[in-house]
């Protein structure tokens, strides 16, 4: 028998890995195999903000100039934040500190509902604007209708990039019951890895989209 | 049980490190939304999107490991970009040139 199969904690070491440095390797890997598999899924969402922008660039202004760059902003600042805590939150899993590991998965949380609500406050002022897409939607200005795609690809990724924070907060209060449970040790914390990984792929999502929406528009001066 | 010599053969990274990368990507954050309200024309784009890959790039290898990492990892990262950049260049190199043989683009902008 292998001796590491012995020596390893039973309940962490699967019977297809020799050791937990393999197991780990391996988990990390196929994390950023998903990874990849997300950048093409967003990839065609970037695609089809290129394309409506380059055939419609001041519509893209127009509608720009309407969001609030404090709220997005903050907002970025407040990911920045939260990817800082979850770093640390690994770092304190490698170094065997588990309770600063719970507090670190708590304020990493703290700031994704924290974006969340932000998020919230701006999808209803656009609600109340009637910016949102479809019958009722309405635009002043010379623009009129022709923003309407802008505030399409506004809320399609922006949706979908709130979806995945949303998907991401589910899966820290699973990892912070099973940290608060003893689960995770400097030996065996696979999990945390990996789950850091996603939280700071979904923060470089909203490094792009700040940028591509809010920060487009601010020298618009309302004229096509 | 706590055997004290570290498993799992990862590189811990020092606070100072995450701290400091923390705080650049702030700084950047700051900074271009300040450019953006500088007039620059179509540079206005490429210093935002230059912005956007540097925070990127700092998030991908000090807070994901890259930078500790084996060589397998940013070879799937990079693997995937490429992939997007073909995607990118393939179909605005269809939806650009539509109107170049005098047939009328399919596909008219406003």
């Amino acid at each position: 028998m292998e001796s590491a199969l012995t020596t390893a904690e039973p309940t962490h070491l699967a019977h297809q890995f020799d050791s937990l440095e393999q197991q780990q390797q391996t988990a990390t890997l196929g994390m950023w195999f998903f990874l990849a598999q997300e950048i093409l899924f967003f990839g065609g969402l970037f695609m089809t903000y290129l394309l409506y922008r380059w055939r419609d660039p001041q519509a893209f202004q127009a509608g720009s100039y309407t969001l609030d760059i404090r709220f997005g902003m903050t907002n970025t600042l407040v990911l920045i934040a939260s990817s800082f805590t979850m770093a640390m939150a690994v770092r304190s899993a490698q170094t065997d500190r588990i309770k600063a590991l719970v507090r670190y998965l708590v304020a990493t949380g703290f700031f994704g509902v924290t974006f969340l609500c932000i998020k919230y406050v701006e999808y209803s002022d656009k609600w109340h604007h009637h910016h949102v897409p479809g019958p009722l939607f309405h635009f002043a200005g010379p623009m009129g209708q022709r923003a309407e795609v802008f505030f399409s690809m506004y809320f399609a990724m922006t949706g979908m990039h709130a979806l995945h924070m949303i998907i991401g907060l589910g899966l820290l209060i699973w990892l912070l019951s099973g940290a608060l449970r003893g689960r995770y040790s400097a030996r065996y914390y696979n999990p945390i890895e990996c789950f850091g990984l996603y939280w700071h792929f979904v923060d470089i999502i909203w490094i792009f989209l700040f940028p591509l929406f809010y920060l487009i528009g601010r020298h618009y001066h309302g004229v096509a | 049980m706590a055997s004290p010599e570290p498993t799992s053969g990862h590189h811990i990274v020092p606070v100072k490190i995450y701290v400091v990368i923390f705080l650049a990507l702030a700084c950047l954050t700051v900074l271009t939304t300040a450019v953006a309200f500088v007039d620059l024309g179509p540079f206005n784009n490429v210093v935002m999107l230059a912005i956007s890959l540097l925070k990127t790039s700092l998030v991908v290898l000090f807070f994901m490991h890259v930078k500790y990492s084996t060589r397998l990892v940013p070879l799937i990262a990079v693997g995937a970009v490429v992939w997007l950049l073909i995607m990118f260049g393939i179909t605005m190199s269809d939806y650009m040139t539509r109107g170049w043989l005098g047939a009328g683009s399919s596909w008219p902008r406003p």
